[in-house]
């Protein structure tokens, strides 16, 4: 009874104050917003309830875990991935026209979602023991790293998330040392293939561009996301219509209210003051992220830190640029907050990695 | 450790730099929020509140398809539908069950109801009850007060005033399955219920479509529609004016009554498809209504396969009717001369083989020219004469002609037959070997080559046209495109008078006193091997109906100055002299007669 109540409080120990604080906070918000969006379905909170229990215990776990064994298993997570992603693609359930999902009897899972810990985990690898990180060998490498899921990714076809797996790559490699001229060249080539790459973008993936740059373009269709979405946050305003009180959610306005646009639906009844407390909670999270990769001792782990960290705000930016109208919508979930499983999993256990980071002593000063 | 130190302290400079563009990054964010939240708020605030943009579509009408006369062939009709709001009904299920006492709904109704209600809106009107007559009119608007939520709308329904006849060609419409929102996404909120799903309805499903214009809907607070006002009309669709005749494409389906088969029709001189039917056929107009379990499944698994589009995916053999290409193949090549003539016994045997290759006839024609052969359709002759060219340059011939190939109908679904020749036995099927016999048997169209009635049609109106391949088209408009067919006029010629020798006595002549000067052509396509006794009669007893063999005839009239080509296949139908050449005279005539008595 006492070793079992000790080796518990050993586990939690492993956890992180700051950011447990700001993941219970996002739990709170994503119940709530949940609640009122569904029409106060219990059921729906009961089950996103269920999700995070069990996203939790995997936290634990994983922030158990040295982060000396995770840059060992790296490779294997890498290699796992691809292969995956080569099955999907070759035997993946399609749905809507791409191949993302892969089934087991009745489970399914996207592969690309264990990539997104994968690619970083092993570039974090190789840079930790690759001898000089400035030579254009060490650069080439990690592109090559990137560019294989990459494909596979591009090739499902999910552009948005080959794009945000890209990044994370590329934000490792920067953190790593490569030369700051490679990054330079990266930009210019985006900029001048843009306009080539545009000719083999499929006609829906133009279309958001298209409907991104003119929301009035096509006001049924692709438009009518973006449009119904800045109607909900702009007529928030200050202090929010209240709980329970949006109308463009509950009156079915706002599509996809619950996932990918639970921003909307959130700035609505809560307004400016329940965004800026948003925004604050996920950037209290970002930054002890941050700061633990500043206090690693250790290469892998302060890469990994980092990579996580950055990765974990650019899928805020991209979600909420997108329900406010900056960013072409891209099927992307506002982390933490948004009603899904798969997603939530991932998110949890990045955070897991930067508490086993920050938490592991040989680690940390 | 210096090492160390100069490494973490670029390490930091890079992580500062990634802080600060965090802190960039949310503060455009924070910017756009503020704007939208802030600066713009009282603007979104009054869009919120009236909700202008609750737009519904408008749907586009269809165009029409039309025969080369302008009939309608296609049409709509407008239909009064009856919907239901959900969002303006405070209890669906008692509304629809008060509404049962006045108007019949039947479950299967408000099955389809549920249907299309998933993905809409609850303030979009969903159709509860299609096809409503007068006296259902006018018993809801005696009600119509006690039924808030529930209105009459009227839609445009697709219509085919000729049902069967036309089914496999012009097609049918029906809802749009997952299939169609999979290739279309716009689909889902076009407003539209209908779409292309076979034949030049879907071909030409862009054309007809149109575009669907949008309507705004003022909703109050509670998603109510208090009121609506137009913003951009529907765009209605394109007509297709088609190459086809109403009255021959009529003649065809009367013809072939009671069969099974194919028959189509051709102008030789630009390939333009007059008739095109298919038998048995189905009504379309019951797909536009959305079959109901029992209908399909009786349709589906109908032995007789109404469904199948026979004259453009149906692969025959082609039997005797391959002769006369075969003919002009061989005399192009040489391997044979016009006046050249050939023993013929009652069977041919390969040198140093025992197999023997029976002509139809017992006893078989005796020694003939080409001329002769064709129009006696001898057996024994094409046996030699195949095996002189050998597969390779058959094949090839074959090919020169359109066989294996797209005839370039605008139409979905078009087979492509087969012309067999040992390099695709090696590609295609894997073997080295080919066997001398498939050489011979190719020369009698049997064996692996298939071709479609599509295929056959258009070689046929090759020879009519003195050697112009044309690529064949159903849309009145599509540019006339042919291929010059490498072949002397001489020899043209040749297989022209022996086409017409055919019908005048020959095999068909059956046809002998039509006025039309038909030139034609026979076949009969074997469905298996013929049992036969040991002096190769064939054995009684092997005729009962589906193994009975297919019936063909090809040919084209007036042969002076040919108008018209017709294919017909007949299935399980005999020989082709019978069964297949009065419905091909059924349609020439048709087409000939009426031609005369419209110029006088």
């Amino acid at each position: 009874m006492n070793l079992h109540s000790f080796s518990l409080r050993r586990a939690l120990g492993h956890l992180d104050p700051a950011l447990m604080t700001g993941i219970f906070l996002l739990m709170g918000i994503s119940l709530a917003v949940l609640y009122s969006g569904s029409q106060e379905s219990i059921r729906v909170v009961l089950a996103q309830l269920l999700r995070f229990a069990i996203g939790l215990v995997v936290l634990v776990g994983v922030a158990n875990i040295p982060p000396e064994r995770l840059r060992a298993w790296a490779p294997f997570l890498y290699g796992l991935g691809l292969v995956l992603l080569a099955v999907t693609l070759v035997a993946g359930r399609t749905y809507l026209g791409a191949k993302r999902w892969l089934g087991v009897g009745p489970l399914s899972f996207q592969p690309s979602e264990l990539v997104k810990l994968a690619l970083p985990l092993m570039l974090a690898y190789y840079y930790s023991q690759a001898e000089n990180v400035q030579s254009w060998k060490a650069a080439l490498s990690g592109f090559a790293l990137i560019s294989v899921p990459f494909l596979l990714i591009a090739k499902e076809p999910d552009l948005g998330t080959a794009a945000q797996i890209g990044a994370a790559g590329i934000f490792t490699m920067w953190l790593a040392g490569v030369r700051r001229r490679w990054f330079i060249g990266l930009i210019l080539l985006a900029v001048i293939s843009g306009p080539i790459l545009w000719h083999f973008l499929h006609g829906y993936q133009k279309e958001r561009i298209l409907t991104f740059l003119d929301p009035q373009r096509d006001p049924l269709g692709a438009g009518y996301h973006i449009i119904q979405s800045m109607i909900a946050i702009g007529s928030g305003g200050v202090f929010g219509k209240g709980w329970f009180n949006g109308t463009q959610v509950n009156l079915d306005f706002l599509p996809e209210a619950q996932t990918d646009f639970v921003f909307a639906g959130f700035a609505e009844e809560f307004g400016l003051v329940g965004v800026l407390f948003l925004m604050a909670t996920y950037l209290l999270i970002v930054l002890r992220g941050l700061i633990i990769a500043y206090e690693c001792r250790d290469r892998f782990g302060r890469l990994i830190a980092g990579t996580l960290s950055l990765t974990f705000f650019l899928y805020i930016f991209i979600n909420m640029g997108m329900t406010t109208g900056i960013l072409p919508v891209v099927g992307v979930p506002l982390p933490l907050v948004s009603y899904g499983g798969t997603a939530m999993l991932t998110f949890l256990i990045g955070l897991g990695i930067l508490m086993s980071v920050h938490s592991h002593p040989r680690f940390h000063e | 450790m210096q090492i160390r130190r100069r490494e973490r302290a670029f390490f930091t400079s890079r992580l500062l730099f990634i802080a600060a563009l965090i802190g960039v990054m949310s503060l455009v964010l924070l910017a756009r929020i503020l704007y939208l939240q802030v600066q713009a708020h009282e603007r979104y605030v009054l869009q919120s509140d009236r909700n202008t943009l609750a737009v519904l579509p408008l749907a586009p009408v269809r165009g029409k398809i039309l025969d080369r006369q302008g009939r309608v062939l296609a049409d709509n009709r407008l239909e009064y539908v009856l919907t239901l709001t959900p969002d303006s009904v405070a209890d669906i299920g008692e509304t629809i069950a008060a509404l049962r006492t006045v108007l019949p709904i039947s479950d299967e109704d408000y099955r389809a109801f549920l249907r299309n209600r998933r993905g809409t809106h609850a303030y979009q009107a969903v159709v509860l009850r299609r096809n409503l007559n007068a006296t259902e009119l006018a018993r809801f608007a005696l009600v119509k007060g006690s039924f808030p939520g529930v209105q009459i709308e009227t839609h445009w329904q697709r219509v085919y005033p000729y049902g069967p006849s036309f089914a496999h060609v012009v097609g049918y419409v029906g809802r749009p399955d997952s299939r169609d929102l999979e290739q279309d996404p716009t689909l889902a909120r076009s407003g539209l219920d209908q779409v292309g799903k076979s034949g030049l309805e879907a071909q030409y499903e862009d054309l007809l479509r149109g575009v669907s214009g949008v309507q705004e809907v003022e909703v109050n607070a509670r998603g109510q529609s208090v009121g609506s006002f137009e913003e951009r009309p529907a765009r209605a669709g394109t007509d297709l004016h088609t190459t086809l005749d109403l009255d021959l494409q009529t003649a065809a389906a009367a013809a072939m009554a009671g069969h099974s088969g194919a028959v189509v029709a051709v102008d030789p001189r630009n390939g333009a498809v007059l008739a095109a039917y298919s038998a048995p056929s189905y009504d379309p107009n019951d797909f536009v209504k959305g079959l109901d379990g029992a209908q399909w499944q009786s349709l589906r698994d109908d032995p007789l396969h109404p469904l199948n589009n026979r004259f453009a995916a149906g692969n025959y053999p082609p039997g005797s009717t391959i002769k006369p290409f075969v003919a002009l193949v061989a005399l192009r090549d040489g391997a044979i001369q016009p006046d050249e003539t050939l023993a013929g016994g009652g069977y041919f045997q390969i040198p140093g083989t025992q197999h023997r290759y029976y002509d139809w006839r017992p006893g078989g024609h005796g020694r003939q020219d080409l001329r002769a052969a064709i129009r006696d359709s001898n057996d024994v002759f094409f046996y030699q004469l195949a095996l002189r060219l050998g597969p390779t340059r058959l094949a090839q011939g074959l090919e020169d002609l359109g066989f294996g190939n797209s005839t370039a109908i605008d139409l979905p679904g078009e087979a492509r037959g087969l012309v067999p020749s040992p390099a695709w036995m090696r590609t295609r099927r894997g073997q080295s070997h080919w066997h001398t016999g498939q050489t011979v048997m190719m020369g009698i169209g049997q064996g692996y080559l298939l071709a479609t009635p599509l295929q056959l049609v258009r070689a046929t109106a090759a020879i009519a046209a003195d050697g112009q391949l044309p690529d064949l088209h159903l849309r009145a408009d599509r540019p006339i495109r042919t291929r010059t067919v490498e072949a002397s006029p001489r020899h043209m010629q040749l297989v022209e008078e022996a086409m017409r020798a055919v019908v005048q006595h020959g095999t068909a002549h059956i046809l002998a006193s039509d006025p039309h000067d038909i030139a034609g052509k026979t076949g009969t396509a074997q469905v298996r091997r013929a049992e036969r006794d040991a002096v190769g009669r064939v054995r009684k007893g092997s005729d009962s109906r589906h193994l009975r063999d297919h019936a063909l005839f090809i040919a084209y009239a007036p042969a002076s100055h040919p108008q018209i080509a017709v294919a017909v296949i007949v299935e399980h139908g005999g020989h082709g002299g019978s069964a297949a050449a009065p419905v091909a005279q059924a349609v020439i005539d048709r087409y000939l007669d009426r031609d005369s008595t419209a110029q006088p």
